[in-house]
Parts: C-alpha cells; structure tokens; sequence
C-alpha cells in the first residue's frame, strides 16, 4: 500500500530561493533593482541610456546587461558611463535567478543606488523566472501593435510598471491608445505607466523622477 | 513553457522527499497546476519518460490537477471565472479584480514504497 507524502513545494522553489538571495544582496547594499523586459527592438538598452542622462547624476546607476550573444548592450551601456556587467545566456530564452546571482560580484554594488537589469528580448519567458530585483517593468513600444496586453496575459499581469515607447511613432503606426491602454487596465488595474520617447525625450523626466521616488522610498 | 527544466524540478523536488522518507520507489506524483500557469501535460511526461530512468521515480505516474482560474472583484467582492476575453468584473464591470486561484504550480504530494 503507497504511503502518501505530502510536499506542496513549489515548482520554481530553486529559482525562487536563489531570488531571495539575491534580493538579500541588493538590499544589504542598499540597491533598488529592476528587471527590464520587453520584446527584442522595444528599445531597452536605448530606454536605459536615455534614463542615465534623465537622472541627471541624482542616482548612481549601474546595468546587468542579458543576451543571448555578443556584449553589444554592455558596451554601449560602459561608453555612456554607465558599470555594466554582460550575461551570455548561449540559448536560454530569458535570464534567471541563477545568472543574475553570478554577475552580482562583478557589480560594484555599494557605490551604486539603483541597478537596472536588461532581460533577454522575450515578451514570454522572462515573465516566469524572479531574478531577486525589487520590481519588474515591462517595455511595450508603439510599433508592436496596441493587441500585446491581450496577447501576452502572463506579462503584462506580472509587472509593477509599463513603459510605453517610442510614442514619437504614434502618427505613422496604427495604434489604438484607448484599446490598449483597456487591454492592461483589465490585466494589472492601477498599473503606472510612462508614455515615453527616448528619441525625443518626452516623458523621461517624469519616469526618471519616479525612479528617485522609488530609491528613495527604499 | 520549459517543460524539459520543469520536470527536471518535479524529479529534483520528488527525490529529495523520498529520499528523505527512505522509498525504495515512488509510485504516483501529484502536482497542481493552475490556469495561468502553461505547462503542456504531455511534454511533462514526454520527458519525464527519459530522466527518471534509473532513479527511484522511474515508471511513476504523474497526475495532474488542474486548477481553474478564479478572480475575486476588489469593488464589490464578487467572485467569479474569467473568460478569455476579459478578467472584469460580471457583475459590476469593474477592472479592479484580483486573482485568487490560477497561479498555482507545484507537486502536492507523492505516494512511496
């Protein structure tokens, strides 16, 4: 006869562990960090680049750059002044705790306020996997159509703040505001978000000030 | 979604408790899985096939409950399930709702020898 034996333990339990782990090492630190996740071309190293100088030196920022090759976003993230640390995934869809727990030592994270992690470009994956950062914060840029918030539930549920990019697009691509903006209220209500353009600047004050906001309220 | 490294965590996750428990093998596993949560039953146990082999899981059935999404509405308490074309409220149309079951993704519990 079979003796039951009862777990409830969670399937992602590992993952979740080394997250709190890792959020333990930020906090020592007294880092604010953010996972950053958007599909591949919604402008996220950009985005973070253009945050840099909306910050005006008020935060010492520092970026965990994940790709699956190359250390293209970590350079240009190291020429605009910025710490930057690179994971190479080599075929993992999206970054996880493990990787971001890894990359921490290289981080000089005591002389830093806020960390800025730039997951793999996935508007999938990374949605499943806690990497141990305060918040998440999804990218959705104008040319991806106003349909993604329906499209992409687990996502868009799973963030605490939404940037919507390249809004200077918003005269040439069809784009539903009013659509879109119902497809994440009925997600996530309340959800704050940023109308930005990092080309143009519009509306990186206000998500910047935000930011210090966040920091501060650490 | 990744169900090769989500069965790999149901092993991981078994073993140890039947480890600890001293089985010689373990005979079913139960695992609840919410709405929200995607995971393909049959990739599960595709795998599953291949990487238990030769430990103490090998030739374990895998049941799996399946939790249906359930939302709470923040204005006016009603509870109810969601359609796929939107999570407000049905009662109040408020978009203020709450998930209260759906997200669930773990092994409940083993039977051993």
């Amino acid at each position: 006869m079979p003796q039951r034996i009862s777990i409830v333990e969670d399937i992602m339990s590992a993952n979740d562990r080394l997250a709190g782990e890792n959020r333990e090492v930020f906090d020592k630190a007294g880092v604010f960090a953010i996972n950053i996740m958007a599909s591949p071309g919604a402008g996220k190293t950009t985005f973070i680049i253009k945050t840099l100088e909306a910050l005006h030196g008020r935060l010492r920022m520092g970026v965990i750059e994940g790709d699956l090759a190359t250390s293209i976003d970590a350079d240009k993230a190291a020429a605009a002044g910025l710490p930057a640390v690179q994971i190479n995934t080599g075929g993992d869809c999206h970054l996880d705790a493990v990787m971001v727990s890894n990359a921490l030592p290289a981080m000089p994270l005591d002389n830093l306020d806020l960390v800025l992690v730039e997951n793999v470009g996935n508007l999938v994956c990374p949605a499943s996997f806690a990497l141990g950062t305060h918040i998440n914060v999804l990218i959705a840029s104008i040319p991806e159509g106003d349909d993604k918030p329906y499209k992409y539930p687990g996502m868009y549920r799973g963030v605490q703040a939404l940037v919507i990019s390249k809004i200077d697009l918003l005269p040439y691509v069809p784009f539903n505001m009013d659509y879109f903006r119902h497809g994440v209220e009925i997600l996530n209500p309340g959800l704050v978000t940023f109308p930005v353009s990092a080309k143009t600047g519009e509306g990186m004050e206000v998500w910047a000030d935000w930011l210090v906001e966040q920091v501060k309220g650490k | 979604m990744h169900e090769l490294a989500v069965t790999q965590s149901i092993l991981d996750i078994s073993l140890r408790y039947a480890q600890k428990a001293n089985a010689k093998r373990i005979v079913n596993i139960h695992l609840v899985i919410g709405k929200f949560s995607s995971i393909v039953d049959d990739s599960v146990q595709f795998y599953w096939d291949t990487i238990a082999k030769g430990t103490i899981a090998e030739g374990a059935t895998l049941h799996f409950e399946r939790i249906p999404a359930e939302m709470t509405c923040l204005d006016c308490g009603f509870i109810f399930e969601p359609t796929d074309e939107t999570f407000a409220c049905p009662q109040c149309l408020s978009p203020k709702v709450k998930i209260t079951k759906g997200d669930e993704f773990r092994v409940e519990s083993i039977d051993i020898e």
